[in-house]
């Protein structure tokens, strides 16, 4: 379950908490495009560390941390099939760059969980609902949205005690084989969708009982605007994929062996 | 035997829920672990199979400390009811239901089902041993699940509220199941907020409070101390909020009992009315 608390949002004010959702989400969409232009490793480098400081600023590295040890064991699937296969297809001879290109697809699959782990840890989920609202997403598609992202960490407890009460009957998930651990968690996963669905039922009658959806036209108490550092990370967003694509069209991009060997 | 001893529990989150708790459970006892929410109750019991293991200090089941034994094995001993059955309910039948933790503790298919059929009798399952789990009442689920545990036949049995969400008549019942398998020398444990209960069963008694145990005694010396039961939020039985009221009468404070209160009312009657 702690790979959750790696993207679960703590309330917080600092200048990366603030921001405008929607300029956030421009970001995390801007710096997946830009990975996915470059295979070259320097550059993604260079996007894996530019995001630092906006972790530092917004005062998540724990829960940060929490979530690169997460994408750590996918990393390490990525980098090792990548570098077996490419030696493969390269009929088994080996080379630096056959190291590096695998190297390059596993950071841009870090650099990806980055961006999106800084965004979630920063944002409220009432805030990502406020800004789909405004950005003219149907109210029900907003609304089940939300509701997800808050009964995640409702589900996560309730897993818990799932697992404490079927392990007090004697249940060992450890045990056996890989196919028997995985039929270990049956005990687990039924009562949990059991208790997800009848939890539905019931909100959705509780949402009957207060009249949701009897009004068309909704106000909403708090609106989003935009600020003076709204604008200029629109800006530095905008200026960084024009960077970007200027220089996949003009500009030859070293690999980082050929950086070093100068 | 439990011994827990000078235990500090803190949870990842940095919450210290036990700050020091000592205490001693002897074989066949009826213990009663009260307080209000987030006392630590919970958390307390939660030790005694090593769900949870201590941050300081020790837990020794039956002289083997819960720090180095797996929950599997300690289960074997100390059952443990959870409060909600449908977090443990999933098998297709409430015969599967009760059979899983017998399978999962390697007993013999014979012996698994005999256990399934004595525990289906003592709790009045026989004619649901078909139905799905899922299609049973409140009530009946929360006696399946206390048929899954006590089928393996635990030396201790833990009870997480195990009043809660049933009506007079079904509390009852349960009491009296309650005091019936401890009588037959089971240690039984429950943790419970429902006041009345406790008075008329007479366990002994186990106060909570921030962390610490506040008070530990026979229950007609616990709950009528006022100053005591405040200290955990508690309100007395109201046989005693009674006897409490009239004590300038002279009548004793120390009632929890309706039928030892009717008789101290009738003697005081038939002397002082005459």
């Amino acid at each position: 379950m702690s790979v959750f608390s790696g993207f679960q949002f703590r309330k917080a004010t600092t200048p990366i908490h603030n921001l405008d959702p929607r300029i956030k989400f421009i970001l995390v969409i801007v710096i997946f495009a830009v990975a996915i232009m470059f295979i070259e490793l320097p550059v993604l480098i260079v996007l894996f560390l530019g995001q630092l400081p906006i972790v530092f600023v917004a005062k998540v590295q724990r829960e940060w941390i929490r979530s690169m040890r997460g994408a750590s064991f996918l990393a390490s699937l990525i980098f090792v099939t990548n570098l077996a296969f490419s030696y493969i297809y390269s009929s088994y001879h080996f080379t630096p760059s056959l190291f590096e290109s695998a190297i390059a697809l596993t950071m841009r699959f870090i650099v990806l969980v980055e961006s999106f782990s800084i965004f979630f840890l920063t944002t409220s989920p009432d805030h990502l609902g406020l800004a789909l609202e405004q950005s003219h997403v149907p109210f029900e598609f907003c609304f089940a949205f939300t509701t997800a992202v808050r009964f995640v960490p409702v589900l996560a407890e309730e897993a818990q005690t799932i697992m404490d009460a079927q392990k007090a009957r004697g249940l060992e998930l450890e045990k056996g084989n890989f196919m028997r651990r995985i039929r270990n968690y049956i005990p687990i996963l039924i009562p949990l969708i059991v208790s997800a669905i009848r939890r539905s039922l019931e909100l959705a009658e509780a949402m009957e009982s207060r009249a949701w959806g009897a009004i068309k036209k909704r106000t909403n108490l708090y609106e989003l605007r935009m600020r003076k550092g709204d604008y200029v990370l629109l800006i530095l967003t905008f200026a960084v994929l024009v960077a970007a694509v200027y220089v996949r069209l003009y500009v030859h991009v070293p690999s980082l062996s050929g950086l070093l060997r100068l | 035997m439990i011994e827990v001893k000078d235990v500090y529990y803190t949870f990842p989150n940095g919450f210290e829920a036990l700050k020091g708790v000592s205490m001693t459970i002897r074989d066949g006892e009826f213990i009663a672990i009260m307080g209000q929410n987030g006392a630590g109750k919970t958390t307390l019991v939660k030790h005694f199979n090593g769900l949870l293991k201590p941050s300081k200090g020790d837990v020794i089941v039956d002289g083997v400390t819960t720090r180095e034994t797996s929950v599997a094995k300690l289960a074997r001993n100390v059952g443990f009811v959870f409060q909600n059955p449908d977090h443990q309910l999933f098998c297709e039948s409430v015969e599967e239901e009760i059979a899983f933790g017998l399978r999962n503790f390697g007993f013999e298919e014979a012996l698994t089902k005999r256990r399934v059929e004595w525990a289906l009798n003592l709790l009045d399952l026989v004619e649901y041993r078909r139905t799905s789990p899922f299609l049973l009442s409140g009530g009946e689920r929360k006696r399946v699940a206390l048929a899954s545990v006590l089928a393996w036949d635990p030396k201790t049995v833990v009870l997480d509220e195990p009043t809660i969400g049933q009506d007079h008549q079904q509390k009852e019942k349960l009491r009296q199941f309650i005091v019936q398998l401890n009588s037959q020398g089971k240690t039984v444990v429950v943790v419970t907020h429902d006041i009345e209960f406790v008075a008329e069963s007479n366990p002994r008694v186990v106060l909570m409070s921030g962390g610490k145990i506040v008070a530990d005694g026979i229950a007609k010396e616990i709950l009528t101390d006022e100053q005591v039961v405040a200290r955990a939020s508690i309100v007395p039985p109201q046989i005693t909020q009674i006897f409490l009221q009239l004590a300038d009468l002279g009548l004793p404070t120390n009632v929890i009992d309706v039928y030892d209160a009717s008789s101290i009312l009738r003697e005081y009657m038939e002397a002082h009315l005459k």
